[in-house]
């Protein structure tokens, strides 16, 4: 199964992890993330930087799209509920 | 005292148009209020077009309207400056846009969503200004400094720069209601303006340091906040009392590079104190790292919040009672939303005699305050044996490493961080 490796850049520690897992579900484990919000996208309460590999992220979905823009996020952030890593090395700021 | 809605004079064409609300006691839930507070409003007339700066509380919209009445009208009003957007302050403002429907208004990029949740509609024209932006009056110019963070993100400050006032929103602001509204005539409020600064302006000090050093320069003749007295008397000297509250509370004694960690706990039996000795212990075999030990049962809970405010980090140590951290611990926590911890490293342990929920708990509180909790906590049933003493050894150096930055990066598999967690 394809790997991606996920880099918290404040807690100091790599994951590893399969391709196609959500980040909340990482930085939750890691005890990066908040474990409440509504997880479904809406709330905004999980946004994360991405410091780098915004590349080997999922796309933005339009619910995703709406919501960082309504909570004033630029472009190097994702709702971790949302994002999905899907290869390769990425660096989050948390 | 004269309490009655006249609008009083500031500087020449510069009116105080506020409320007066000397009933209230109890502000936003959080403050005690002790004789009430003013929402303070202000008009500014140019020659060729009159400003409104920030309106009123809902509830005070009345007395607003006559006061402005008494010094413009409503045709003539050019512009309106919301310099914050809290309720108290935004108000009256659908009725005054309502009433003054050509009035262009100012808001900083950061209030935009807020404008939209207050006013209720998508039809909302609005000017996003930031500072070095300016709006001619006519003879007066406004000047507008963006601040953001004090105490929202979407606050500013508007100087009036012929005349060398600054309209601060909640910056510079108390909670004291006296109609005779300059501070060389109010009665003593000093107590009140320090009391606003640690409830409110606090948990955003670097915030306010930076928004000083745009502010500093400028030559003030009057600051007019949006509560409580308008400082005309020496306001310089509420900038550099604002100077004073924002750096560090305590002189700190650990060296420049040295972190500082701190160790709470509370303790039934001894059990939760023996493993915060352990932990301790482990912290201090690193160095660099200052490492403290509290026992919560001594608290008030206050002085500790000032010590939290500086240090790096936190491990706190509860006993499970009844499936719960215990009640010093909560009372601790839920008094840190006046200080800044975000990013402090944040971390758990303790004995319990059935289940031990409260290490999980109280993980969850600390993430929730936007601590770091990387490392897991230590649970032990009851008397801690060696080897979980030994863990709670580990637990307070890896603190230290985390803390130092000397802990060994390394790539661990989803399901090594799983099985961590079971």
């Amino acid at each position: 199964m394809p790997k991606a490796n996920v880099t918290f850049e404040k807690l100091g520690v790599t994951i590893s992890v399969p391709a196609g897992t959500r980040l909340i579900e990482i930085s939750e484990k890691v005890g990066a993330s908040i474990t409440y919000g509504c997880r479904e996208g809406e709330c905004g309460t999980c946004i994360m930087k991405i410091v780098s590999g915004m590349e080997h992220m999922s796309e933005r979905s339009v619910l995703e799209d709406k919501v960082l823009q309504e909570n004033m996020a630029g472009s190097s952030h994702r709702l971790a509920c949302q994002a999905q890593v899907l290869g390769g090395d990425i660096t989050v700021k948390a | 005292m004269n309490a009655s809605p006249n609008a009083v004079e500031v500087a020449p064409g510069t009116h105080w148009i506020g409320a007066l609300d000397p009933s209230l006691r109890d502000f936003d839930i959080i403050l005690k209020t002790a004789n009430g507070t003013t929402y303070n409003s202000y008009c500014v007339r140019g020659d060729d077009g009159v400003a409104i700066i920030d309106t009123v509380k809902a509830s005070h919209a009345d007395e607003f309207f006559t006061r402005l009445e008494q010094v413009a009208r409503y045709d003539e009003i050019s512009t309106i400056v919301l310099n914050h957007l809290e309720p108290d302050h935004s108000g009256a403002l659908p009725e005054l846009m309502r009433r003054a429907p050509q009035a262009k208004l100012y808001i900083s990029a950061k209030a935009h969503l807020m404008l939209k949740a207050l006013v209720k509609t998508d039809d909302l024209r609005f000017n996003v200004v930031e500072t070095g932006d300016r709006v001619e009056l006519g003879g007066r110019t406004l000047h507008f400094f963006s601040t953001p963070f004090l105490h929202w993100p979407d606050t500013q400050c508007t100087l009036v720069e012929e005349q060398g006032i600054l309209f601060s929103g909640d910056v510079f602001g108390c909670h004291f209601c006296d109609p005779r509204l300059f501070n060389d005539k109010v009665g003593d409020f000093r107590f009140s303006f320090e009391y606003y600064y640690q409830h409110i302006m606090r948990p955003f000090r670097e915030h306010v340091l930076e928004a000083l050093e745009l502010l500093e320069p400028l030559a003030l003749k009057t600051i007019a906040p949006a509560h409580g007295p308008i400082l005309r008397d020496a306001p310089q000297s509420y900038l550099q009392r604002y100077k004073q509250l924002a750096a560090p509370l305590l002189h700190n004694e650990v060296g420049a590079n040295d972190k500082s960690l701190l160790v709470f706990y509370i303790s039934s039996y001894g059990n939760t104190a023996l493993m915060a000795q352990a932990v301790a212990e482990g912290a201090e075999t690193e160095d660099g790292v200052r490492v403290s030990l509290y026992d919560l049962q001594a608290s008030g809970g206050l002085p500790f919040v000032d010590l939290i405010e500086e240090a790096d980090g936190i491990a706190i140590g509860s006993p499970t009672i009844n499936g719960d951290a215990v009640k010093p611990v909560w009372d601790l926590l839920s008094s840190l939303a006046v200080i800044k911890v975000r990013d402090k490293l944040g971390a758990s342990f303790g004995s319990y005699g059935w289940s031990g929920e409260a290490i999980n708990m109280i993980e969850d509180r600390l993430r929730g305050l936007k601590l770091r909790v990387p490392v897991k906590g230590v649970r032990a049933k009851l008397i801690p044996n060696e080897e979980e003493m030994q863990r709670c050894r580990d637990l307070g150096k890896q603190l230290a490493q985390h803390l130092t930055g000397n802990l060994q990066r390394r790539v661990i598999s989803m399901s090594e961080l799983l099985s961590q967690e079971s």
